[in-house]
């Protein structure tokens, strides 16, 4: 078979490290026959491979009443395939070690498989195998709907769980983003719901493809079409309608008698491909994106040891975006740690960063980025989330340029718009001193 | 939302079967005059550092009524020198583009900073400047003081789980340092002054209790005059003996409960009291190791194929063993019911499991099985860059020598079917056990709680002994 490879090359680099380092990696834009593309990262220093995939189809197209559906059958596409019963499937895994993971998210629903070179060719059939013929043999079926019962059960008795299933809801009322599993949504999932849910979701049109590590691109090429060729070349899929978040916000607290309150608190955000984003993402580093100096942890931890951390993020999904924050502190000073929160919120949005701590974000965000490049793994997963954002193979080269381009101006022009203190969505999960809903 | 300070009790354990492989690293090395070790783990695929500098101090270290004092410490550490002000440590790293963190467990306590191969020498100054010149004041120990509560109740005191482990552990370890969590009882933290804390970073953080390791895009050649020129001019100091003495003959098999109205999934978990590489049956390490795969590391294991698949009791099941400890260790096993099993049924079927593998022990085709699964690791674990500053910086600081990390797959192949079988009947002793239940409360019995801010660290759920 003739294989015909279409290259094309960037660098992944910060700012750095652009040039001439001998060290950068090279991604190649590989196209099977078959037309089914993937970004590879060739890495021949050690025998392994990181597959990372994903289709654009998740968890937001379960059918109301049957939420869980899609993560049910994440858990399910490794409980048996072909010939093979679920003992049997985890046993070749586990002979070839083969780690073979499966994730639905809100979004997307995708996976990983990392393998030694030598067990390759094996491992991809066996993913081919769990993707053109999972069994949903009843036991199996029973097992993993048991398990997801228990984990229902285990986010009851925790309080970070317990608030971000409540924010959630509170921030996509009647959506599907706000709609999280139940007792009884898990119990009607149907086997004909998992038996029909692959072919009527994945599709080769809404997939994207990153691969790390030991491998060539004709290799690469062959395998592609071999473990994707079955599935449609095209699904069409219920519209998931576009998130509204309240802009009125709200309180609710729920009760539990425990020492700490968990406090979430958020507003509507950004999608990804809002030309603000890279204005919102400098801001949301500067007010509470998770390292030590932001605005929230110097206010809420070092100067007044109110809680462990107070973190904030951008939270974009497909068809809406969000804005959120979290802090947990002791039952007496709730009212204390959100009224900081606040005065953080408003100042972002009331008066311009000072030049070095506009500067020093800047450093920050284009100098850690290359360090979540710790495996092939993690690089895999980085490639993916770059082609499902549509950021193009030349973001790596790109990307400092868009983050040195925001202004004081645009961060505080974004922080204005984000954010209206007395309109934030809150949420508590404890026993919060002097506070109603 | 990345947590700060990361804090490491039991969770090391998950670190277990990457932490221990080898003839993998093949990591550089060498010894400063003042006696600090170096370690290098070169890996050049992106021009990034990760150097860590671990002490050889942890909880199991501190004194009765200054529980918790070693991650207290830790916390500290970023509360200035000298010539860098308070915060002003993670201040620079992160303009620098880099990451830093702390964490601290029972045997070690541990800093690190990600950084750009460029900012290796900034880090290092900055690091070795807060082993020689740390310069505290009053006013932040007090603030932090709250933060750690903060981060206690977050991690346990608001989490049933974590309480109902933390008093399992206590009741496992008889005597000595395991038996109080590493984050301290909450009225120790309350209790001590600053002046402790000064004092615990003199008497332990001196150049010769610690270990370098730098890994990411660097080699021993180039790191040396670094290493010579910010750690080497420390002097050297004498530091404590570090005792880990045989805990006391346990002679009574134990049972805690946690009964709560907040509590919705019941778990039952037990810990046996555990040899490590250096105290106890320490020829047991290695074939305890492979048991933990055998019997809980993966959906073919023993107790998930009986327990999950085949008798349809349990929704999880787990089994965590980690010899790379200086004193006696934690053997864990774990379970969950599925949904509308009695815990009593499935206690029953575990159980009989355990004497099972007591009684009867494993079997060929398990061993083959769990050895190949264990190799296969060693390959995995050399991808990450972080992987083997990790388990360098762990044995390192637990008794263990560079070769025994390297020699590790040998180790684990030459394991017999007949030493897992001795292992595990001397391990599997219902009086070196500890169980503990989790579980919701009766219908109509009240949830017992007491004032968490009385400073009673265990206010809230009433736990009993059985």
């Amino acid at each position: 078979m003739k294989k015909s490879l279409f290259l094309a090359v960037a660098l992944i680099c910060g700012t750095q490290f652009c040039g001439a380092h001998a060290n950068a990696l090279t991604i190649e834009k590989v196209t099977s026959p078959g037309g089914i593309e993937a970004w590879l990262v060739e890495d021949h220093k050690n025998p392994i491979i990181a597959f990372d995939y994903s289709f654009a189809a998740g968890a937001a197209t379960d059918p109301a009443g049957k939420e869980g559906l899609a993560t049910m059958v994440s858990g399910l596409l490794d409980e048996g395939a072909g010939d093979l019963d679920a003992q049997a499937f985890q046993g070749r895994l586990e002979d070839l070690a083969v780690g073979m993971t499966f994730t639905a998210d809100a979004d997307t629903f995708g996976g990983r498989l990392k393998t030694l070179t030598d067990n390759r060719d094996e491992a991809f059939k066996l993913l081919h195998l769990a993707l053109a013929k999972p069994r949903f043999d009843a036991d199996a079926v029973a097992r993993v709907r048991g398990q997801m019962q228990v984990a229902l059960q285990q986010e009851e008795q925790d309080p970070q769980a317990l608030a971000g299933r409540a924010f959630s809801a509170a921030l996509f009322p009647g959506h599907p983003y706000g709609r999280a599993n139940t007792e009884a949504s898990i119990k009607a999932i149907s086997d004909s719901d998992l038996k029909g849910w692959v072919g009527g979701h994945l599709s080769r049109d809404r997939l994207v493809v990153s691969v790390v590590g030991d491998i060539t691109p004709a290799q690469l090429a062959g395998l592609l079409d071999q473990t994707f060729a079955d599935l449609p070349a095209k699904v069409v899929l219920a519209p998931v309608a576009e998130a509204q978040v309240p802009a009125k916000g709200s309180l609710k607290i729920i009760r539990r008698q425990v020492p700490q309150s968990v406090v979430n608190f958020g507003e509507a955000g950004l999608k990804r491909d809002d030309p603000d984003w890279y204005a919102a993402y400098v801001m949301n580093y500067i007010l509470g994106g998770g390292s030590f100096s932001s605005r929230l942890m110097t206010e809420v931890r070092v100067k007044r040891g109110l809680a462990y951390g107070a973190y904030t993020s951008l939270e974009p999904y497909e068809h809406g975006g969000i804005v959120a924050g979290e802090v947990a502190t002791r039952n007496d000073k709730v009212a204390e740690s959100l009224k900081v929160v606040k005065e953080e919120l408003r100042k972002m949005g009331g008066s311009d960063v000072a030049v070095p701590e506009l500067a020093s974000a800047k450093t920050y965000l284009n100098g850690a980025f290359p360090l979540q490049m710790d495996s092939t793994t993690a690089i895999a997963a980085l490639l993916s989330v770059v082609q499902r954002d549509h950021l193009g193979i030349d973001y790596f080269e790109r990307r400092a340029t868009l983050i040195d381009k925001v202004s004081a101006a645009d961060v505080r022009r974004i922080g204005a718009k984000l954010f209206d203190p007395d309109k934030l969505t809150v949420v508590i999960v404890g026993d919060p001193k002097g506070m109603d809903q | 939302m990345r947590p700060r300070f990361l804090f490491l009790a039991l969770a090391v354990l998950a670190l277990r079967p990457a932490a221990a492989p080898a003839q993998v690293f093949n990591p550089e090395s060498f010894t400063l005059k003042n006696g600090m070790q170096v370690v290098v783990i070169p890996n050049h695929r992106v021009p990034v550092i990760s150097h860590m500098v671990w002490y050889k101090v942890g909880s199991a270290d501190e004194q009765p009524g200054h529980t918790g004092l070693a991650h207290m410490v830790e916390h500290m550490m970023f509360k200035g020198t000298k010539t860098v002000g308070p915060e002003e440590f993670s201040r620079i790293v992160a303009a620098n583009g880099g990451q830093d963190n702390a964490f601290t467990n029972e045997d070690y306590t541990a800093f690190f900073q990600n950084v750009a191969a460029d900012k290796l020498e900034l880090v290092m100054k900055l690091e070795a400047d807060r082993m020689a010149n740390l310069a505290l004041k009053d006013e932040a120990f007090q603030n932090e003081r709250q933060v750690v509560i903060e981060e206690r109740r977050m991690r346990t005191e608001n989490q049933p789980e974590a309480l109902l482990q933390e008093q399992m552990r206590a009741a496992l370890f008889l005597d000595g340092g395991y038996h109080h969590p590493v984050i301290g009882w909450h009225q120790d933290i309350d209790a001590y002054k600053i002046q402790d804390v000064v004092d615990f970073h003199t008497r332990w953080y001196a150049p010769n209790n610690a270990v370098l390791v730098v890994s990411g895009d660097i080699t021993a050649a180039r790191l040396k005059p670094l290493a010579e020129k910010y750690y080497g001019v420390i002097p050297a100091r004498p530091t404590p003996a570090r005792a880990r003495p045989l805990d006391p003959t346990p002679v009574a098999q134990r049972t805690l409960e946690i009964r709560d109205e907040d509590v919705h999934q019941p778990s039952w978990t037990r810990y046996y009291l555990a040899p490590s590489y250096h105290v106890g049956d320490k020829q047991d390490g290695d074939p305890l190791q492979v048991l933990a795969e055998i019997i809980g590391g993966g959906p073919i294991s023993r107790l998930y194929k009986s327990l999950v698949v085949d008798q349809k009791l349990a929704a999880s099941v787990s089994a965590e063993y980690d010899p790379d400890s200086l004193g006696q260790t934690i053997f864990a096993v774990a379970t969950t019911p599925q949904p509308g099993i009695e815990m009593k049924t499935l206690e029953a079927a575990m159980t009989a499991q355990l004497k099972d593998i007591a009684e009867h022990g494993v079997t060929d085709q398990e061993l083959a099985r769990a050895k190949n699964k264990l190799r296969a690791e060693t390959v995995y674990a050399r991808d990450s860059y972080h992987t083997g500053a990790m388990v360098f910086g762990q044995v390192l600081t637990t008794g263990g020598k560079i070769e025994d990390v390297e020699a590790w797959p040998q180790k684990i192949a030459a394991v017999t079917k007949e030493q897992i079988n001795e292992a595990a009947k001397r391990l599997l002793r219902d009086e070196k056990s500890v169980t503990g239940l989790l579980l919701p409360a009766k219908p109509g019995e009240a949830t017992v709680v007491s004032d968490p801010n009385a400073g009673e660290s265990q206010g809230l759920i009433g736990g009993n002994v059985r």
